[in-house]
């Protein structure tokens, strides 16, 4: 049977795609949940639409879109954000979501004045796990590389500025240039999963491993690998299912990390009913 | 409606269409519910409840067209029963946005998964309906999907002036509300319904992705220019509706400018200019802080 799915170059370069990506998104999707930065996430994961389709309309390969928008969006939604923990988040939210309907609405507009064909869109939105190139592959190895490095020369400042930001202010860390590094670590990520999975369901990759993983530990370096595992897994589950039905990746890959986000916490609860539930993250830490 | 209209001079003609009466009928009832529930939305701090619900009324449409049924059915079904469901299960009546974020992202994938069903089943007989449920179709309302529309935004309107003063109270200062009185969970439980029928009934003309601009843009840019909660909520209903206007009118003149688009960016620089006023100013509530901002509009309540 597996045979079958490797035997086509089209499924083995699905798979290494979906497999960077996966790995990309589990990691940096770990920190995100963590810094309870669902909504910039999720912001950050569909500026990339805009940014495709406006590269597109003016007749340049859509990676450029991609990465531009999404650099450019953490870097400003980084920037005006205010600082972690404060009474601004209203605002913050509000802004959030102006810049996301407004990045849409320009995405919609390229489209209309692109007069391109409607799959096009549905691609944007929706992504194509088919028709991956090798040169592809690469250079979404070629940016992940890079983005998992840095992401680890500054994992255990962060994790701490994340954790304690006032405590890690007051002992010399640098909340702020973090929190603009990190959502600037986060639009790469975003950038890289669109050009495969389609603006739409980026997020799910982003957040459901992650949020699965921070529910069965709370250690960190753990809770980062099985967020990495778990993305990997329903990714390539996914694929397979895709291969074997006539039903999209998307839903498979979103329904699987679901269902294991809903069992962690079920086996949570139970846990906790019976007094061996992990520790809370910050007595973990300490 | 025609009579306010007609003030504007170069008004009469875009309205000598039926499709352009029937997008102004159903766009102003539409702006108008989504400005005043947005005002509370930006102050509860619940923006990313309503990007939630977006996503939500896309899976729930595209449902109800792969069952073959009206789109509105499971449009409006899907909004209200997944925010009364958040209101629920959520710690007073608000939900964790790792959660809401999870539950949303499963959602759209489930989505997707009606999108491919629709369109192989309706072998291209409709093949943009995923496209107009994403980004609206205000042009293409009957009259009496206009009116209904319409007549939904006035019962939104009229449901959130009867709830202001208790949820205002109540999204201000919880724990006091609660010990007045105020039945503080059954009000976040029945604001998320508010919130799930206007974000349904908002996708009808700028589609599932833009009415977040529509419910946050306006609103935040009331917060800017006025602490007063009365007068906050009347200028976030009037430039919710004065977007919608503007962006059909700009439609109209320029025919390659979608109108979903137009609106959101009409709305969204009405944010930035707010926001330019307020910082040149000086003054307002959010900027100062919270704290004085609330006296003075707990003092506006007890009044």
């Amino acid at each position: 049977m597996t045979v079958t799915l490797f035997d086509y170059p089209f499924m083995v370069n699905a798979l290494r795609a979906g497999t960077i990506v996966a790995v990309v998104s589990g990691a940096m999707g770990w920190f995100m949940v963590l810094r309870r930065q669902t909504f910039a996430g999720h912001t950050l994961s569909l500026v990339g639409f805009p940014g495709a389709a406006g590269a597109i309309l003016i007749g340049l390969s859509p990676a450029f879109g991609y990465f531009g928008f999404c650099i450019v969006a953490g870097v400003i939604i980084a920037m005006a954000s205010p600082p972690v923990g404060s009474a601004l988040y209203s605002e913050e939210s509000a802004v959030i979501g102006s810049v996301q309907a407004f990045a849409l609405a320009c995405g919609f507009l390229f489209v209309n004045l692109y007069h391109g064909n409607l799959n096009g869109l549905t691609n944007l939105l929706f992504g194509s796990f088919l028709g991956i190139t090798n040169g592809q592959v690469l250079s979404l190895l070629a940016v992940a590389v890079p983005a998992l490095v840095a992401l680890g020369l500054i994992a255990r400042p962060l994790l701490f500025a994340s954790v304690d930001p006032e405590v890690a202010a007051a002992t010399g860390v640098p909340v702020r240039s973090l929190a603009v590094a990190f959502l600037l670590l986060l639009g790469i990520a975003a950038a890289e999963a669109s050009q495969i999975t389609g603006s739409l369901l980026v997020f799910a990759l982003l957040v459901l491993p992650p949020a699965t993983a921070q529910v069965i530990t709370a250690r960190p370096l753990l809770g980062i690998c099985l967020s990495v595992v778990l993305g990997v897994a329903v990714t390539w589950a996914g694929l397979a299912m895709a291969y074997y039905t006539p039903y999209p990746t998307g839903t498979f890959i979103t329904t699987l990390s679901f269902a294991a986000y809903v069992a962690a916490r079920g086996i949570r609860t139970l846990g906790a009913r019976t007094g061996t539930g992990p520790a809370p993250m910050r007595e973990a830490l300490t | 409606m025609t009579a306010t209209l007609a003030i504007l001079g170069w008004v009469p003609p875009i309205v000598g269409h039926p499709f352009m009466r029937n997008a102004f009928l159903a766009g102003t009832g539409i702006a108008a519910g989504c400005g005043a529930v947005g005002y509370f939305v930006v102050l509860r701090s619940q923006v990313f409840t309503g990007d939630a619900l977006s996503h939500v009324a896309f899976t729930g449409a595209l449902a109800a067209l792969a069952a073959g049924v009206d789109l509105r059915v499971g449009l409006f079904g899907a909004t209200i029963a997944v925010a009364v469901g958040m209101g629920v299960l959520g710690r007073s009546g608000r939900a964790d946005d790792v959660v809401i974020g999870s539950v949303f992202a499963w959602m759209l994938g489930l989505g997707v998964l009606f999108l491919s069903i629709y369109t192989s089943n309706s072998s291209g007989a409709n093949g943009t309906a995923g496209v107009s449920v994403l980004f609206g179709s205000i042009l293409g309302l009957s009259a009496g999907a206009a009116a209904a529309a319409a007549l939904i935004g006035v019962m939104i309107l009229v449901g959130v002036f009867l709830i202001a003063r208790p949820l205002l109270f109540s999204s201000l200062d919880e724990a006091v509300a609660a010990a007045r009185g105020v039945p503080v969970r059954a009000l976040g439980i029945g604001f998320l319904a508010l919130v799930g029928l206007t974000a349904a009934e908002t996708t009808q003309a700028v589609g599932a992705l833009l009415l977040l601009g529509l419910l946050a843009a306006p609103a935040a840019a009331a917060h800017q220019l006025t602490t007063r909660p009365f007068r906050g909520l009347a200028l976030a209903t009037t430039l919710a509706i004065g977007a919608m206007w503007v962006g059909l009118a700009a439609s109209y003149v320029f025919p390659s400018v979608p109108p979903s688009f137009a609106i959101i960016a009409t709305a969204v620089a009405s944010y930035a200019g707010a926001s330019g006023l307020h910082h040149a100013a000086g003054r307002g509530l959010i900027a100062r802080g919270h704290h004085d901002g609330t006296a003075h509009r707990s003092e506006a309540i007890h009044v």
